[in-house]
């Protein structure tokens, strides 16, 4: 407002000055105008200066925040311009952001940890899902082996399986096989949609042992099948064999008595014994015969059926029965091999008795023949040939030799005939030999040829199951190794295992032991305590009672004395507090005299009454009134000097203060409030809350209030307080002493 | 008592005050007239430099209580 006023008186001056005329004042022109000039020029340089400075510490203050906090501290209102020129000040960004990238990076990584194992969960989802998806049909043995595994592993102690080379054990592996293709068929369905896990150990064993159940029946029928089938085809091939050998040797009995029949020279009753036995053989022979057929046909008929049932059993695929299926086919090869054999001996037999009977038919018919020629040349003869020895004439002689050679030219004839006939004879007896012989040859081939072809069968088969025996029990070997490591494994982590929870039981035993030690400590401490607490109370009760008992005697001298000694302080007291008019002081000799007599024993009241100072026994202490008067004339006296203090005590601050207590306007009297803020520790108000205080008489409140004067004010009262100090001490005094 | 001594003090200082003043302005008038052809200046400066050495010492009185004298640090 003074610049705007200066400004204002410069510009009127300048335009007065204008508007005179130059030429007349030219001197005072040039002096005013000079002085105009030079003031105004003097102005706008101060302006100008002032600006600069201000503007030059604005810039400097935003550059330098030190600066700026410099000037906002000892420059009032700067801080205003400032804020408004530059903004607030700045703060310091500090650390902040790094922690912020710091928080930002471990959930970072946390989410990527969970991410991986996110991963790792789905990717193993989808695995489990895509394993069984695959490859169904070659699932059993994959099935198979992974079931296998799972069993090994799933049941803890690995039975040893059953070794023995028998039916039972490849019966298990082969109704597993079976029982795992007919799973397959249908765990085509369920399994896409469930993962593959572990079979529980109690449906393993339950299902293999349901398997071995249905195997063992199975084979338990088909063996019962096959022994039945064998046992009825073995008696019916004996049968035949018996009934064969039978009629061999009827046959060739047969043959034998024909041979002898024929080639025997004798007598006629003899022969036709013979002839008889013949027949009878040759009856038994017939018989023989059939009963061999018939036998023979049984025989073959129960060589099908146990074909059949061998075939049909075969069809079943159980291991376990092969090796019966082998062993009834090998029954079944002897058998029939046995028959054949027979059946060829019979053939044999029969061929050869045919030829011996065709020989002999021959033989009879010649024999016949020339019996006929005999009979017809000498029929006479015939009737009585043996005896006719006597009458021979020569005529019947003549034509007996006539006879006798016509009869050998004949034979003659005859036997060249019969010799080519014979030779005919021989030659288709021969062929028909060779052909019977070939015929016989080719069955013979063919029969034998079959009998190898089966025994080669044979053979392979039983090849096979043994291979196939040895790799079952390798495959065992190669599981009952795995099944041992891992109970090795087990029993390894078992071990550990147990080691570790002894470790932690026997810790937890010792901590609990170590507890309830402790606590049977502290009972039977708090025992021993609350006993000896019990014991000293009523110790000290007792105690206490005596003294009581002493102490009631000497309280009584005390009280007197006592109440002596308050009598004399109350005579101090009153004598303090009325206060004679004229004499501004009054001397408390008499009174502090009295006191003393009082308290002759007593140290401390002693003490006390030494301690009143010796200013105020013998001049006495100042009264109430006389106080006060003083008060009030210092007052103003300190509200003249209250700026001046140690660091302000120029002239100018003494002007200052001079101007301020002039100004200044307080309440004459204040009640000072129960605790004294900062703002309350202004002179005026303190000076205001003591003249209320000594208005009311509290001289104590008020000397503590005048002592928080400070500076020049507090040195001007300080003596006047030093007889306040004197007063409120032996004001004190006789209250202490009461 | 205290409250008497402010007023004393103040009682010097104007005392001082006056006579330093009158004996400036004298000298003044005294080197003016004699030395220095009747100018103002003399006179100003006595006056003046007299009242600087008045208020100096008022100054330096009141303050005397809060001042350390070599006296008292030798104590």
């Amino acid at each position: 407002m003074l610049r705007a006023c200066l400004r204002g008186a410069n510009a009127t001056a300048r335009k007065n000055y204008r508007r005179i005329p130059l030429t007349s004042l030219q001197q005072c022109r040039h002096y005013t105008a000079g002085e105009s000039s030079s003031a105004s020029k003097v102005v706008v340089a101060g302006l100008l200066t002032v600006s600069g400075g201000i503007g030059g510490t604005i810039l400097y203050a935003k550059w330098d925040h030190k600066f700026r906090a410099a000037v906002e501290k000892n420059v009032p209102y700067s801080d205003w311009l400032l804020g408004l020129a530059l903004g607030p000040p700045a703060q310091d960004p500090g650390l902040p952001i790094k922690k912020r990238v710091e928080l930002a990076q471990p959930p970072s990584m946390i989410e990527k940890q969970v991410k991986k194992s996110a991963k790792k969960e789905g990717a193993e989802g989808p695995v489990k899902d895509s394993s069984p998806v695959p490859s169904k049909p070659a699932q059993s043995i994959e099935e198979a082996s992974a079931e296998a595994t799972h069993i090994i592993s799933a049941i803890s102690e690995v039975p040893s399986v059953p070794a023995p080379c028998d039916t039972e054990a490849a019966a298990v592996k082969e109704e597993c096989k079976e029982c795992h293709e007919h799973k397959e068929a249908t765990a085509v369905h369920p399994a896409p949609t469930e993962p593959m896990k572990e079979r529980p150990v109690e449906e393993v064993a339950a299902r293999l042992a349901q398997q071995e159940q249905e195997e063992q029946d199975i084979s338990a029928s088909v063996s019962a099948s096959l022994e039945d089938s064998l046992a009825s085809s073995a008696k019916a091939t004996l049968q035949a064999i018996g009934a064969q050998e039978a009629a061999l040797q009827a046959i060739i009995q047969h043959t034998d008595k024909l041979k002898e029949a024929m080639e025997a020279e004798v007598l006629p009753e003899e022969k036709s014994n013979q002839w008889k036995d013949l027949e009878a053989a040759l009856a038994d022979r017939t018989t023989a015969l059939n009963d061999a057929r018939a036998a023979l046909s049984k025989a073959n008929e129960s060589l099908d059926s146990l074909r059949s049932v061998i075939d049909k059993s075969k069809g079943l695929k159980i291991s376990s029965v092969r090796p019966l299926v082998l062993a009834a086919e090998e029954n079944l090869h002897n058998m029939v091999v046995d028959l054949d054999k027979m059946v060829m001996k019979v053939q044999s037999a029969e061929s050869e008795a045919k030829i011996v009977s065709q020989y002999s038919e021959l033989v009879n018919e010649a024999k016949r023949q020339f019996q006929r020629e005999v009979s017809s040349l000498t029929p006479e003869i015939q009737a009585n040939w043996k005896g006719l020895t006597g009458k021979l004439s020569t005529d019947d002689l003549n034509a007996l030799i006539a006879h006798a050679h016509r009869r050998i030219d004949q034979l003659n004839r005859e036997l060249a005939e019969q010799k080519v006939r014979e030779k005919i004879h021989v030659d288709a007896a021969l062929e028909q030999q060779k052909l019977e012989d070939q015929k016989a040859l080719d069955n013979a081939v063919n029969t034998v040829l079959q009998h190898v072809k089966e025994e080669a069968r044979l053979e392979q088969e039983r090849k096979l199951a043994e291979l196939r025996e040895v790799m079952e029990a390798e495959m065992r070997t190669q599981l009952r190794r795995q099944a041992a490591a891992h109970t090795d494994h087990v029993q390894d982590v078992l071990k550990v295992q147990e080691h570790e929870l002894k470790a932690e039981a026997e810790q937890v035993l010792s901590s609990k032991m170590l507890e309830q030690e402790t606590r049977y400590r502290q009972l039977t401490q708090e025992q021993l305590d609350n006993f000896t607490l019990d014991m000293n109370t009523a110790y000290a009760r007792l105690k206490g009672v005596e003294e009581a008992i002493d102490s009631h005697v000497v309280a009584e001298e005390e009280a007197r004395k006592a109440h002596q000694l308050w009598l004399s302080v109350e005579a101090l007291s009153y004598s303090l507090k009325t206060a004679e008019a004229d004499v501004p002081t009054v001397p408390l000799e008499n009174a502090a005299q009295a006191v003393r007599d009082s308290c002759r024993d007593n140290d401390f009241a002693l003490a006390l009454a030494a301690a009143l100072p010796e200013k105020s026994l013998q001049r006495g202490v100042y009264s109430e009134a006389s106080l006060r008067a003083r008060f009030n004339s210092l007052r103003s006296l300190a509200r003249r000097v209250a700026l001046i203090d140690e660091s302000r005590n120029s002239l100018y601050q003494y002007f200052l203060s001079y101007l301020q207590a002039a100004l200044l306007f307080e309440k004459s009297q204040e009640a000072p409030p129960s605790q004294l803020s900062s703002e309350d520790l202004d002179p005026f108000k303190l000076l205001s809350y003591a003249s209320y205080c000594l208005e009311h008489g509290d001289l104590e409140l008020a000397a503590k209030l005048v002592n928080q004067l400070r500076g020049e004010a507090r040195r001007v009262v300080q003596e006047n307080d030093g007889e306040g100090a004197r007063r409120t001490r032996s004001n004190g005094e006789p209250e202490v002493l009461t | 008592m205290s409250e008497k001594e402010l007023g004393k003090k103040w009682d010097r200082c104007l005392a001082d005050g006056a006579i330093k003043l009158g004996t400036g302005l004298g000298l003044g008038i005294v080197f003016s007239v004699l030395f220095f052809k009747r100018h103002t200046w003399p006179i100003s400066l006595g006056s003046g430099a007299g009242l600087g050495m008045a208020y100096a010492n008022c100054q330096n009185n009141l303050r005397s209580h809060y001042m350390l004298h070599r006296g008292d640090k030798e104590q």
